[in-house]
């Protein structure tokens, strides 16, 4: 060869300082004839309805397109004709994993935009709720992680038998199981009875055991560390660049978490580390999440003993007739797969001027390609699951 | 040693599996339409509408505001109002609903059509058995199909149901001593002049008509 160099080391000179990319594979070293494959819509592994068009060599991923848009359902344009309150059932749909998340971040930004005040306990109860939110999301990702990678059924259903009492604990109190639509402009619907608390002290109280269990179960397996270890690799400061956030910029070592960055809603009150990862790849994700249900639990603890009484609901709050005054806001919170924004215009009227959601699943899809490029095709299911989205919020 | 993790992850398999027969607990599931488990009380599934006494038409609270219709998200709530009119429960004369629709299909069960009623009239119903082989027709609610006696929201949602009624009656109590104070005030403007004859207190009569039992049919 050269001193000029190949083909693939003369493209990868000419990429920006920083854009840490793998090698892209010119066309003159590809050995056999490149096989386009569209893995999707109708694909188990991709969660939905998502396609990916995949340029094969052999076994080797060289190229990667995302295609999205299969589940668009004009979220932005339905909340701009519709009153705010009307929209927040609407939130529940995005991301239907974490309703809850999303009800708290939508309430966020209108609380911003109106200068409304929440009440105490009710702060604490959407904490106590986001966090349960956090736990049973990040349970299911790894158990649909490990349903990807061959473990057929055992580890998902352990997951989702924890799930299923965090649901339950959903229901009874705010009536529905996923689609919740709890939170309100200045505080919550209703309020959390005393059995209700002391279901979920039970419920919190198993929690360690099932963490301890899930750990013990997988965490030492050889076959998930042979499959996990290295793989799908995200350099940190493409992780910068890309905007990436949640669990998979924490597992690429970055230190951030919107909940210590911002201190949102009462999270200053609380004590709680932020897991962070070594290598950025499959495993570190994999671990950043488990260590995060740990800490969740910790929260929950904290918050479920210092939950103070009173209201929770603004009494100034207003639920027909809705109309803040003229300006923007922009609410941010840390959900379960990376940071959640709503950015809201008012002109003053009773509907949103502008109405713009940052999911966090979309903009975390992003850095796909330059984690599969040289990949094998079963890792891209792989990584595809430890980025932990849903179609919902990806295509709104 | 290569080989441990996978045999903890599979101990832990097995005690899971051999405490399924020992434990009640780690039994999760139930045999469904044989065996269910109790709905909470806050459920809520889709929405119906409440109507006092016996007969369904006659005690409907509702009075075709169209709040519910115009906050519906989805826009599944579709109501005529009526010509005429009827006495609440309070007695005054209110409008009613000559039609009042509800999309099944379409609804989304987000309770915002609850939380913006203020006669109490729509509720959330826990019926989620709705299967049906007509799928435009048989998912048209119409307002005889959502009509629910107060007994019947009593069953389902106890808590918030007692809360409901004592705040009616508290209102009904409040009109009753006004139309009180009224037919007082009146009997002694008639007194003041003694050649008018005593009017009986009007308001109470509605009331007593509508709560009267009557031959419509009972609907559970």
């Amino acid at each position: 060869m050269s001193a000029a160099g190949t083909k693939t080391e003369l493209v990868n000179a000419a990429k920006p300082e920083g854009w840490n990319r793998p090698p892209v594979i010119a066309p003159d070293e590809i050995e056999g004839e490149v096989l386009e494959v569209a893995m999707g819509p109708h694909h188990p592994s991709t969660h939905g309805v998502f396609r990916m068009d995949v340029g094969l060599d052999g076994e080797r991923v060289i190229k990667l397109k995302p295609v999205f848009g299969y589940l668009h359902r004009n979220h932005e344009q339905l909340a701009q004709t519709q009153t705010y309150l009307a929209s927040m059932p609407y939130t529940d749909r995005l991301d239907y994993f974490c309703s809850l998340s999303n009800n708290w971040a939508y309430a966020l930004a209108v609380e911003k935009l109106a200068g409304q005040e929440v009440p105490e306990r009710a702060e604490y109860l959407r904490v106590i709720l986001a966090e349960l939110t956090r736990i049973q999301n990040h349970a299911s990702t790894i158990g649909f992680l490990l349903q990807e990678m061959g473990a057929s059924g055992t580890p998902l259903m352990y997951a989702f038998r924890e799930r299923e009492k965090i649901l339950d604990l959903f229901e009874s109190l705010t009536g529905s199981r996923m689609m919740c639509n709890y939170m309100r402009f200045g505080g919550c619907r209703v309020d959390a009875s005393e059995a209700w608390l002391a279901a979920t002290r039970k419920v919190v109280a198993g929690l360690p055991a099932f963490a301890d269990e899930f750990e013990r179960f997988l965490m030492s397996n050889e076959i998930l560390m042979a499959r996990c270890q290295g793989v799908g690799v995200l350099k940190p400061d493409l992780a910068i660049n890309a905007g990436i956030s949640g669990p998979m910029l924490r597992g690429s070592g970055v230190n951030y978490d919107i909940r210590k960055v911002d201190h949102y809603g009462v999270y200053d009150r609380f004590k709680f580390r932020v897991p962070l990862g070594d290598h950025g790849d499959i495993y570190d994700r994999y671990m950043v999440r488990t260590l995060e249900i740990r800490e969740s639990i910790s929260i929950l603890e904290q918050a479920l003993r210092e939950l103070p009484g009173g209201p929770v609901m603004d009494p100034k709050a207003k639920i027909r007739n809705f109309r803040p005054k003229a300006g923007e806001a922009y609410g941010r919170i840390e959900a379960p797969k990376g940071e959640l924004g709503f950015y809201l215009i008012s002109d003053g009227g009773p509907n949103p001027y502008r109405y713009r959601v940052r999911p966090p699943s979309l903009i975390n899809l992003t850095v796909l390609e330059d984690m599969c490029l040289g990949a094998n095709v079963a890792d891209v299911v792989l990584i595809f699951g430890s980025v932990d989205i849903v179609l919902g919020e990806v295509d709104r | 040693m290569l080989g441990e993790g996978i045999l903890k992850g599979l101990a832990e398999t097995a005690k899971n599996f051999a405490g399924s027969f020992v434990s009640k607990e780690r039994l999760t599931t139930v045999e469904y339409p044989e065996e269910r488990t109790p709905l909470p009380e806050a459920a809520r599934n889709f929405p119906f509408l409440v109507y006092d006494g016996e007969d369904w038409e006659k005690g409907m609270r509702c009075v075709a505001c169209q709040i519910c219709e115009k906050e519906c998200p989805p826009k599944c709530i579709y109501i005529e109002k009526s010509k005429d009119k009827k006495p609440d429960y309070v007695g005054k004369l209110q409008i009613y609903p000559a039609k009042f629709d509800i999309d099944i299909s379409v609804c989304m069960s987000c309770q915002i059509c609850v939380e913006v009623c203020p006669f109490e009239a729509i509720k959330m119903n826990t019926e989620f058995e709705l299967a049906t082989d007509d799928r435009f027709g048989g998912l048209l609610l119409d307002r005889k199909q959502l009509a629910h006696s107060n007994e019947y929201y009593h069953q389902l949602h106890p808590t918030e149901a007692a809360d409901v009624d004592a705040r009616l009656a508290e209102e009904k109590a409040k009109v009753e001593a006004k139309a009180k104070a009224a037919a007082e005030a009146a009997a002694a403007k008639a007194a003041a002049g003694p050649a008018a004859s005593a009017t009986p207190a009007k308001p109470a009569a509605p009331v007593a008509a509508a709560t009267k039992p009557n031959e419509g049919e009972p609907k559970a």
